[in-house]
């Protein structure tokens, strides 16, 4: 079967896709669980233990405290409670921790530190897997046992207020809420403001038993001005005395009832020296937690260096507290200071409850839980319990009694303590079977694509794909007979839970024949490569075969990202990679300028230098003749008019483009300062968005969108010109409403809304444009007119992309945009053009312009820096699939747009039929190289002390990168078919 | 072609290693608490004058383009002077690039322009010894099969090594690993020291290996 070398490369990335689905599916485990998941049935607490007589203690034991509030402040980090920051602007607050009625403590959050996992973490006591922050968008109902679904099962009466994330997760759990959207993040007053109304309400009434307070305040400020700004004092004081009216109105009702009460502050998670969150460093994992109660001695002394504790012990403790059974998946222990003022039995008697948990939990997730020590530790201090109560129930001596208690204690807290470890540490089990089998595939793809590269780079772009070879299919059942026996054999003896056994089997057995398949067409290649290899010298291919520096330059390239995958800095700071690729290739490219430039006159081989004028008229001619002999042909041609056709300006603008484009990299490079360590660098970015410069980033928005629409609107139909201008003074009509940027005429900030009307204004010309693109493409196909139809079709599909990115593109970011059509007008112009490169070279310089304009726009390898707010863009509330396809788009903007004009740039040359072909081959490599390679050392790596705060984010990155670039592949296959068609 | 002129070639780049390895040992005879590491700047600046020196001096003993006519004083003057407005141009020219590729703007100014100006040492000082201020020639000597000598193969070998020593010597920085010469500027500074001193090494060895391939227009 004979394919064209692009449909061929977009079928192997779409096999790749799958495969890298398998992969991510192995990789990121299934949090720990406890196999009764789904009922909620009340299992009978667990008897207390006792040697020989029975105790009669068989019930949960009673509540500890009647009512409970919690007061959740997003991004509060441990210095701002702890530190200096906490004695200035938390007085109250420092006040309690140092000589009032409190327990304070570190709690660590495990990294992903953002919201919705840290909730969870919060009230399951479980630890969320990693692919939780992906959901973190969707945040569906909370299955898991939990603390809020106890106290509801329990009668509790439970009130919130605060972040809305919390109403999604625990649906109908609440008597009473009001939620906050924690979209706009530049509001920090109003979100808090709409939680304290209610306070005194809520205080006076008491007809409560539980409540929870999520204020956002502090995450929004941290996100847009750090932690060093001004407003996180403020913000800190306000939180200080909403504290001080809580605790003081709990005190005061204490007196009615027989319990105490209890309040809770703490932090989800940190704040990191930027301001933002989701990573692993000290300061964002770092929280205080809080626990206030008249119930707890007051000790005076330096608290300054509170306890570590993790922040899954909270469910546990509250559990307790509230006098509910622990949550089944809870790996948290008691916080043991919270008990320590009840009776020995009592203590004894909460210890055993959680390790009974615990290890119950152990027993479900490890096959081999008897070997645990902490399985060990907790059958010790059972037995020893045991003794206890029987000494107990016959009554003996009080200070022996104390004394075989305290050892008991202390035994108890050591199980407890290994218990929670060894759990934690069973969150990174990986699925390896389904990871060996996705690898396999992308291989198998990665190695086919390699070995094809002679075959798919001819002139003519097409290649043989084998599907039907006799002895082949013999190799191919072989194989697929070998696989599914070693499928039956792996499934039926592993222990751990594996997904691809639990594929059902038709599907399990169409990966194996995929796995045969491609292996069988590898085997082919490689033979009909010997073959050919061993006929005596066949015609060279390649009459000018030296590779020029460019090409070496692009090679090794390549391959240095790839390997500098391996490093964990060079995988946070991969920016720098591509900012350092792209600066190299703007020097190639003026080195390869300049020569061909000044040594046109010496008559030189090397001189090759084109341009495009006066010459329009002879591209028919040449259209059918191959792009090597073209090249030949071109030169002899244009040796002679060169001199006249290369004047005055346009001459000067080629030798300067390179450095224009380098300045402008240089300038957008200072835009967004991204990655880890030089994150918190200032930059132009941060600058602009501070409220202080509203009127220089109107400014700058303004001069951006019409820099992009002069750009764009060069090669659209007067249609679509009139639709993009409109678009475009939507997209800025839209940033004013929404409050970002301001209007000449209004000077005082105005109420904000959320641009709904706005937005779906520039939707409806983003639709219309991309419409009329879409028109003019299908034109080109059944008139077969001239081509110029699809080139004005390309051109309006591409500016319709643009005036989507504009509207999602925060407004510090449109000069990305505008540089970007800036960069790559003048490339077109001034350096693809006149230099003639071929399809590949192009198509890998369109590739690594497009990752470093990602990373210009401000993203990085951490799930933090995505844009959630572009998903949001013109919509009332959260729909899930365009706001997922909004915010992909948002985020990978870059490299779309790119590819993008590589298409159009590519079908308007039209100098060489296969061009297309060609990029779409090159892209489809270029873009699953990267992958493939890491794949395998995130498999090696997979024990890596970064892998889930520096690896695992970067792996998704990939995998996402990875669709895009199927979609892009796939565009250019529909394109390059529409033109063959015609053809 | 001969085998003495490669012998010479040789000799004269042993020379420029040990002055390089002479700009290390011999000021901290003379100056208290020198370093390479913690006093970059001050070795930059012996490294860089050690450098022009030994440059200057090979090429008013060796004279390799011997080929040059007797000039009057007037034209050597103008000559030495076009030199040095170039060797400064390079410099400026260099900052600029370090600043596009991504070195601060405002801070550390003497650091990246101490930078530019020993590559400038490494690369256009040995141009202009052999070359003169001129760019054509130049640009002959760096294109595919421009090369007229093995002084300028030499010449083309040992400069875009140092541009890839400087190179390679900017991956290190990202690194999270905290030692002192991962700063700014001193793992390019150092990158280019190794690269010039690496070119000086081999390429009278690979002309020596390659002498047979190897025939020149002008021979």
């Amino acid at each position: 079967m004979r394919l064209g070398s692009g449909t061929f490369a977009a079928c192997c990335v779409a096999i790749e896709v799958l495969g890298v689905a398998v992969f991510l599916r192995g990789f990121f485990p299934a949090p720990v669980r406890s196999s009764a998941r789904t009922e909620h049935r009340a299992e009978p607490p667990v008897p207390e233990p006792s040697a020989g007589s029975s105790s009669n203690w068989t019930k949960l034991p009673p509540p500890l405290f009647s009512k409970v509030v919690i007061v959740l402040i997003d991004a509060l980090r441990d210095d701002f409670v702890f530190g200096s920051k906490g004695v200035k602007f938390m007085p109250y607050t420092t006040y309690l921790v140092e000589k009032g009625a409190s327990h304070s403590f570190v709690a660590e959050a495990k990294p992903p530190t953002v919201t919705m996992p840290r909730i969870k973490a919060l009230m399951t006591g479980s630890l969320p897997g990693f692919v939780d922050v992906v959901r973190n968008l969707n945040s569906p109902a909370l299955l898991e046992d939990n603390v809020i679904g106890q106290a509801k099962a329990a009668g509790k009466r439970i009130f919130f207020y605060g972040d809305e994330t919390w109403i999604k997760l625990f649906p109908k759990h609440f008597i009473e809420y009001d939620g906050t959207t924690s979209f706009f993040v530049s509001d920090y007053t109003e979100v808090d403001n709409n939680v304290t109304r209610h306070l005194d309400k809520v205080l006076k009434r008491g007809d409560w038993d539980m409540l929870i307070l999520h204020y956002l305040g502090l995450d929004h400020i941290g996100h847009v001005s750090g932690p060093h700004s001004p407003l996180i004092g403020r913000k800190l004081s306000e939180m200080d005395s909403v504290l001080m009216r809580i605790h003081t109105a709990l005190l005061s009702k204490e007196r009615e009832t027989l319990l105490p009460n209890l309040l809770v502050l703490c932090g989800d998670h940190g704040m990191s020296e930027t301001g933002s969150h989701g990573a692993s460093s000290t300061e964002e994992v770092n929280t205080p937690l809080i626990l206030i109660s008249s119930a707890f001695e007051r000790k005076p002394g330096d608290m300054r260096h509170p306890k570590r504790v993790q922040q899954t012990d909270l469910a546990a403790t509250l559990a307790i507290g509230l006098g509910l059974p622990i949550p089944k998946d809870s790996v948290g222990s008691l916080i043991f200071p919270v008990v320590e003022g009840k009776p020995m039995r009592e203590q004894l008697r909460f210890l055993h409850l959680n390790t009974v948990q615990l290890s119950k939990l152990l027993q479900e997730n490890v096959p081999s839980y008897e070997k645990d020590p902490g399985f060990e530790q907790f059958k010790v201090s059972e037995k020893m319990h045991g003794n206890w109560i029987k000494l107990y129930l016959e009554e003996n001596n009080s200070e022996v009694l104390f004394n075989l208690g305290t050892k008991v204690l202390r035994q108890y807290l050591i199980a407890l303590k290994t218990l929670s470890l060894s759990l934690s540490t069973q969150v990174a089990q990986y699925d390896i079977y389904s990871m060996m089998v996705g690898t396999a595939v992308v291989l198998e793809v990665l190695t086919l694509l390699l070995l094809s590269i002679p075959q798919a780079l001819r002139r003519k772009a097409e290649l043989d794909v084998p599907l039907s070879s006799p002895v082949f299919s013999l190799f191919f059942y072989l194989m697929f007979l070998v696989l599914s026996a070693i499928h039956i054999i792996v499934c039926t003896s592993a222990e751990s839970s594996c997904y691809f056994c639990g594929l059902p089997w038709l599907a399990a057995c169409g990966v194996m024949a995929l796995i045969s398949a491609l292996l069988c067409a590898i085997m082919s290649v490689l033979t009909k490569m010997f073959v050919r290899g061993s006929l005596p010298s066949k015609n060279p291919a390649h009459p000018n075969s030296g590779w020029s520096e460019l090409d070496l330059l692009m090679v090794f390239g390549t391959v240095g990202h790839v390997l500098s995958l391996g490093a964990s800095s060079f995988v946070e700071e991969e920016h720098q990679t591509w900012y350092f690729l792209v600066n190299t290739l703007c020097l190639a490219l003026s080195q390869e300028i300049y020569r061909s430039y000044f040594l046109r006159d010496d008559g030189e081989p090397q001189c090759c230098f084109h341009v495009e004028q006066g010459f329009a008229g002879a591209i028919p001619a040449l259209q059918d003749r191959t792009g090597c002999d073209t090249r030949e042909q071109d030169r002899v041609h244009m040796s002679s008019s060169l001199s006249e056709v290369l004047r005055g300006c346009e001459k000067w603008m080629v030798l300067a483009s390179p450095w224009l484009i380098l300045a402008c990299c240089r300038l957008l490079r200072s835009l967004n300062q991204t990655g880890v360590q030089w994150a918190h660098r200032p930059d132009l970015g941060h600058w602009l968005t501070s409220s202080d410069h509203k009127a220089e980033l109107s400014v700058l928005a303004a001069l951006s969108l019409l820099v992009t629409f002069t750009l764009v609107q060069r090669g659209c139909s007067p249609v679509s010109k009139a639709a993009l201008a409109l678009g475009l003074l939507g997209v800025y009509c839209y940033r004013a409403a929404i409050g970002n940027v301001l209007f000449p005429w209004q000077q005082d900030n105005r109420d904000i809304s959320k641009g709904i009307i706005e937005a779906r204004f520039v939707y409806v010309f983003i639709l219309g444009i991309l419409f009329t693109g879409t028109k003019d493409l299908l034109k080109s196909q059944v008139i077969a007119a001239d081509f110029k139809i699809k080139t004005v079709g390309l051109w309006e599909i591409y500016s319709g992309l643009v005036l989507l990115a504009a509207l999602l593109f925060r407004p510090h970011n449109l000069p990305v945009l505008a540089f970007s059509l800036l960069i790559q007008t003048v490339m077109t112009k001034f350096i693809w053009k006149p230099l003639r490169h071929d399809a590949a070279e192009i198509t890998v310089m369109h590739y690594w312009f497009g990752q470093a304009f990602f990373y210009f726009q401000g993203n990085s390898n951490n799930i933090a820096t995505v844009d959630i707010s572009a998903g949001f863009v013109g919509l009332d509330t959260y729909v899930e699939i365009p706001a997922m396809f909004l915010t992909a788009f948002g985020t990978y903007a870059g490299p779309v747009l790119w590819a993008s004009h590589l298409v159009h740039f590519l079908s308007s040359e039209a100098s060489s039929g296969s061009a297309l072909r060609h990029a779409c081959f090159c892209y489809a490599l270029i873009g699953s190289i990267p992958v493939s390679a890491y794949i395998i050392l995130v498999t090696s790596l997979r024990y890596h002390l970064f892998i889930w705060s520096v690896f695992s984010p970067k792996l998704l990155y990939e995998g996402m990168r990875l669709l895009v670039t199927a979609a892009v592949c796939a565009f250019c296959t529909a394109m390059d078919q529409t033109s063959r068609t015609k053809a | 072609m001969k085998d003495t002129d490669i012998k010479r070639l040789l000799y004269t780049h042993l020379l420029c290693i040990f002055s390089i390895i002479l700009s290390v040992f011999i000021p901290s005879f003379f100056l208290e608490n020198f370093s390479i590491l913690e006093t970059h700047l001050t070795w930059l600046c012996i490294c860089s004058g050690f450098v022009t020196a030994i440059n200057l001096v090979l090429y008013l003993v060796v004279k390799p383009n011997a080929s040059s006519k007797r000039s009057s004083l007037s034209h050597k003057v103008t000559r030495f002077l076009k030199c040095c407005i170039y060797f400064l141009m390079s410099c400026f020219t260099f900052h600029i690039v370090f600043v596009l590729y991504g070195a601060p703007l405002i801070e550390l100014v003497l650091e990246t322009f101490l930078f530019a100006v020993i590559l400038s040492t490494f690369t256009t000082i040995p141009c202009l010894c052999l070359l003169g201020p001129n760019l054509k020639a130049w640009l002959r000597v760096f294109s595919r099969n421009g090369v007229t000598s093995i002084w300028e193969n030499s010449l083309q070998i040992t400069t875009i090594s140092s541009f890839a020593g400087a190179w390679l010597g900017a991956l290190p920085i990202p690194l999270d690993w905290e030692r002192p010469w991962q700063v700014w500027p001193i793992s390019c500074t150092l990158g280019a020291t190794f690269g010039y001193v690496a070119g000086l090494v081999t390429s009278p060895l690979w002309i020596y290996w390659n002498r047979k391939q190897l025939t020149y227009k002008n021979n």
